[in-house]
């Protein structure tokens, strides 16, 4: 089943349209054989609370952040916490989650790392599951663990560290916090605690997008040509550009990475995760207001 | 003394404590989705009204928070919670705090060591971030208790 397209008229008319599928598509292809679903939160319990029949849990803290080093896990970790789900090179992973799916595009992005070939989001993630009354279990299902190659970690074409980012000043930038952040008012998001980054404000150049402009109240993303009158029209970009993204810590910028790449087609989207909390902490790195 | 140390805090608290630290990471994490099942609804007097509950900003999710302290000469506290149910990890978090502390003289809980939600080895399952919330429930806790007790106190000098 690798690289099904969906095939709804929304969805069909994204660049990668077999990056996301519907509620209705995983309903019908929950015993798919060659496909693991992936639950990855914000809120560690969630998935215990019930979750889509057949799903497992993946803890972005946990499972893919180095537990000494503000980094990413190596080849070999990254191998068993796929292999122990059942997942190898060739399985088709579906990553769904709770705050408009933040988290399972962020560990879409952190598998993009890896090359994972065929990952794709639920569009409208677990909110719309639920909201749609489709069920939900607790049973934690078996896994036969399977190999999973070990594989260098590939840094250089979607992520972007703060070297890369202030060799990039002057080139597209996109900011996907709040405008209370970008502005430097906030130092965190609204109701969110204070991540404790010195100075606020945006890095020099940046647009500020914020992410949710990207979806619907529902969680979904917008259509194309909605997407399109955003970042194409209203801010100019085209999808040649070498375009970085970032936030806070990642997450919410592994939206709209995902937004750019894979819905819109941009060829060279990099995501920095080092964000706010790195940028705004730096000594020296420039920061405008 | 070891982070999980718990003479200095109230009973029901230091018995969680030690709950906690008695089972492995996996199982601490089901210890507080139970917590967060059995964390009591706020009574009927704070149906539809969260405006009149505090919000706790440290929390990643929606949580308001009640205080009321008794005019018993302890002073009681009740602590009331309202968080919603696909939060679970911070429901969680209060209900360590509702079960740890309501019920609960005032300078029992003023009394209560601002470090305590680090002594139920929930960092590394949880992450730091995390849990700040149960730290600003507890800072705000503790600040209501006090402004409560105060207006108290200022009412019964009045009196008398």
């Amino acid at each position: 089943m690798t690289q099904q397209t969906e095939q709804t008229e929304k969805i069909a008319a994204y660049a990668h349209p077999e990056r996301l599928v519907t509620t209705e598509w995983l309903a019908e292809h929950l015993e798919d054989d060659n496909l693991v679903v992936l639950e990855c939160n914000e809120d560690v319990l969630l998935y215990d609370t019930g979750h889509i029949p057949g799903g497992l849990k993946l803890d972005w803290h946990t499972d893919l952040n180095d537990p000494l080093t503000r980094d990413y896990i190596d080849g070999e970790r990254f191998a068993q916490v796929m292999g122990e789900r059942g997942i190898d090179r060739g399985t088709t992973v579906l990553l769904y989650g709770d705050k408009s799916n933040w988290w399972a595009a962020y560990a879409l992005w952190v598998m993009t790392l890896f090359g994972h070939e065929d990952v794709r989001l639920l569009d409208g993630g677990r909110a719309k599951w639920v909201a749609e009354g489709r069920e939900l279990t607790t049973e934690v299902p078996q896994v036969t663990p399977v190999d999973y190659p070990v594989l260098e970690r590939d840094d250089s074409q979607v992520r972007a560290f703060k070297d890369d980012v202030l060799a990039h000043l002057g080139q597209p930038m996109v900011d996907v916090r709040s405008p209370g952040e970008f502005s430097g008012d906030l130092l965190h998001m609204p109701d969110y605690p204070q991540e404790g980054a010195m100075r606020g404000g945006h890095i020099p150049g940046a647009r500020s997008v914020p992410w949710g402009r990207a979806a619907n109240e529902d969680g979904t993303f917008k259509s194309r040509a909605e997407l399109e009158a955003i970042y194409l029209q209203e801010q100019g970009l085209s999808a040649d550009d070498d375009v970085v993204a970032y936030c806070r810590i990642g997450e919410r910028s592994s939206h709209t990475w995902f937004v750019l790449t894979h819905l819109l087609g941009f060829e060279k989207v990099r995501n920095y995760d080092g964000s706010w909390t790195e940028w705004g902490n730096a000594v020296g790195t420039p920061v405008e207001r | 003394m070891p982070p999980h140390e718990s003479n200095d805090l109230p009973p029901n608290l230091a018995e969680l404590a030690e709950d906690f630290h008695a089972v492995t990471q996996q199982e601490r994490l089901q210890l507080l989705l139970e917590l967060s099942r059995e964390l009591p609804k706020p009574p009927e007097r704070y149906a539809g009204k969260l405006d009149s509950m505090e919000r706790v900003d440290e929390c990643q999710s929606p949580l308001f928070l009640a205080v009321e302290v008794g005019q018993d000469a302890e002073r009681t506290v009740n602590l009331f919670f309202e968080a919603p149910p696909e939060a679970p990890t911070t429901r969680g978090f209060a209900g360590i705090l509702h079960e740890g502390l309501d019920g609960l003289p005032a300078q029992e809980v003023l009394d209560v060591p601002d470090d305590a939600p680090y002594r139920f080895g929930l960092s590394e399952a949880v992450s730091p971030l995390r849990m700040r919330g149960m730290v600003g429930m507890l800072a705000r806790i503790k600040r209501q208790v006090r402004l409560r007790v105060q207006s108290l106190d200022l009412g019964a000098g009045q009196e008398s």
